[in-house]
């Protein structure tokens, strides 16, 4: 799916957040938006998905101009926000649940659960997984979306720094199988060399887009991202360029 | 470390009921002033079949005003949680409500409903509704809105939203709220036959009372906070089923 948004505005109280900020996704390609805290890279995506209006501003999703919550998007926000009542086979059935085949989505989400390195917890509680096993429940649950876009709101945030490079890892590997169009929020520059096809450098509040840096086809390995201290270096400097 | 607290305040009591035992027994005071309570197990014993059977009618009273006050306190929670106006007109009168004390209310009700079971069940309903009431409502307003914009992204209905988070979360402060429902049942209900009946244990404490049998009113009041905590202990069995995940993460720890 592809995803345009066009000079789209947003404002907390008097404070302009967003302003006629526009962009374009192709379809399958995996974007990462990069900036410093409070430059409303989260408030783009909670646009996205419908939970805030925009001040004006469109979104269209393969030429169709959406609005509100339009379930072309699945959101995965930073905190897992798995139900602590509900098992992890529950949990991540929870699309199909809302839309009446839970039975099916069952039967789906036990296949996948050895890819998402979650064999044996489908009947354990979220209280009884570690932080990285519950991000990646969380996100099991995301790609039973039946939706073409993931919204992903710095969904490795929240982890400590090596369980965070193992779930990067892990989902660079997955990444190809995916076949969605993926939005990434960071502000972990690696993870979005590592990753993403192409960065967007969002830059103070109310400023825009900075640069856009195209990475492109290449085969990701960890040594791979070692060798990008050039290219860690210029986005650091946009970053920082006041 | 657990087991000694919990074997605490039964050494507390024993300790108390020796002492006054003592008392009793030294200073020589009567049976009708107070009784020992070696006086008072005795005739808890002799009296169990007599106890047992005001019990019955008691405790049918108080799980009937259980009953009602939950499912009406479901449905009025919901109401508050999902209509701010509802809740502006309501929520301020049921605090109202709880400050009337209930013992002048219950001969009220039976001037309006007669002698029969009706307005001991409503005393109950009076006292088990409130906490009910707001420990569900406040329950369902708790959870995170993160949560809820899920739920809402994901396409769920405002039904959904209440039947996969709001009703759930809203569990843990229910039992609350059951719990003290539970305890108050008992005594809503023995106020009730208090006033005015022809059976319960709140009869029984009337005639024992009049005819100066301490032992025997002491006896009936054991009895009561038996009931009470057995009701307590009911509402907790209830948690323990509908709650395996705070159970489990209990147990991990």
């Amino acid at each position: 799916m592809e995803l345009s948004v066009i000079n789209l505005n947003f404002s907390y109280t008097d404070k302009p957040i967003l302003r006629d900020l526009s962009f374009s996704v192709r379809d399958g390609e995996f974007v990462s938006i990069l900036g410093p805290s409070g430059c409303g890279k989260s408030t783009l995506l909670n646009i996205l998905a419908g939970i805030l209006k925009p001040e004006s501003g469109q979104i269209l999703i393969d030429g169709q101009q959406i609005h509100g919550i339009s379930g072309h998007f699945a959101y995965m926000p930073q905190n897992d926000l798995l139900f602590p009542w509900r098992t992890i086979l529950d949990n991540v059935c929870l699309y199909g649940e809302i839309h009446q085949n839970k039975a099916e989505m069952k039967k789906e989400a036990k296949a996948q659960f050895a890819r998402f390195g979650l064999e044996g917890c489908e009947d354990k509680y979220p209280g009884e997984l570690s932080g990285g096993m519950r991000q990646r429940a969380a996100f099991l649950r995301t790609t039973l979306c039946e939706a073409g876009i993931f919204l992903l709101d710095e969904p490795f945030g929240a982890l400590d720094v090596i369980t965070r490079g193992d779930m990067q890892d892990w989902l660079c590997e997955l990444r190809a199988n995916l076949k969605r169009t993926i939005l990434l929020v960071t502000h972990d520059t690696d993870e979005a060399i590592y990753l993403s096809d192409r960065i967007l450098i969002l830059g103070q509040p109310g400023e825009g887009i900075r640069e856009e840096i195209c990475i492109g086809e290449k085969e990701r390995t960890r040594d791979w991202l070692y060798e990008q201290g050039r290219l860690r270096a210029q986005i650091h400097r946009i970053i920082k360029f006041v | 470390m657990s087991k000694v607290s919990k074997a605490a305040p039964v050494a507390v009591i024993v300790i108390l009921m020796g002492i006054w035992e003592i008392i009793v027994r030294v200073a020589g005071i009567p049976l009708y002033v107070l009784p020992a309570p070696g006086d008072m197990l005795k005739s808890f014993a002799s009296e169990f079949p007599t106890l047992f059977g005001h019990a019955g009618i008691t405790v049918m009273e108080a799980a009937a005003g259980m009953a009602i006050s939950f499912v009406v306190g479901i449905v009025v929670g919901v109401l508050i949680d999902a209509m701010p106006t509802f809740k502006a007109c309501v929520y301020p009168i049921l605090v109202v409500t709880q400050t009337v004390p209930v013992i002048v209310l219950a001969p009220i009700f039976i001037i309006y409903m007669g002698f029969g079971y009706a307005p001991k069940i409503l005393t109950v309903v009076l006292m088990c509704f409130f906490p009910i009431v707001v420990s569900f409502s406040d329950g369902l307003g708790e959870m995170e809105e993160g949560y809820l914009n899920l739920v809402r992204t994901y396409g769920g209905s405002r039904l959904q939203l209440y039947r996969i988070v709001k009703i759930p979360s809203a569990m843990i402060s229910l039992l609350s709220g059951l719990k003290v429902a539970a305890t108050y049942s008992i005594s809503g209900a023995v106020v009730g036959e208090w006033i005015a009946s022809q059976s319960g244990l709140g009869y029984y404490l009337i005639r024992a009372k009049n005819g100066y049998m301490l032992d025997k009113v002491f006896a009936c009041v054991l009895m009561i906070i038996l009931l009470s905590l057995l009701m307590n202990g009911l509402v907790k069995l209830f948690g323990y089923a509908v709650l395996p995940w705070a159970r489990r993460r209990r147990n991990s720890r």
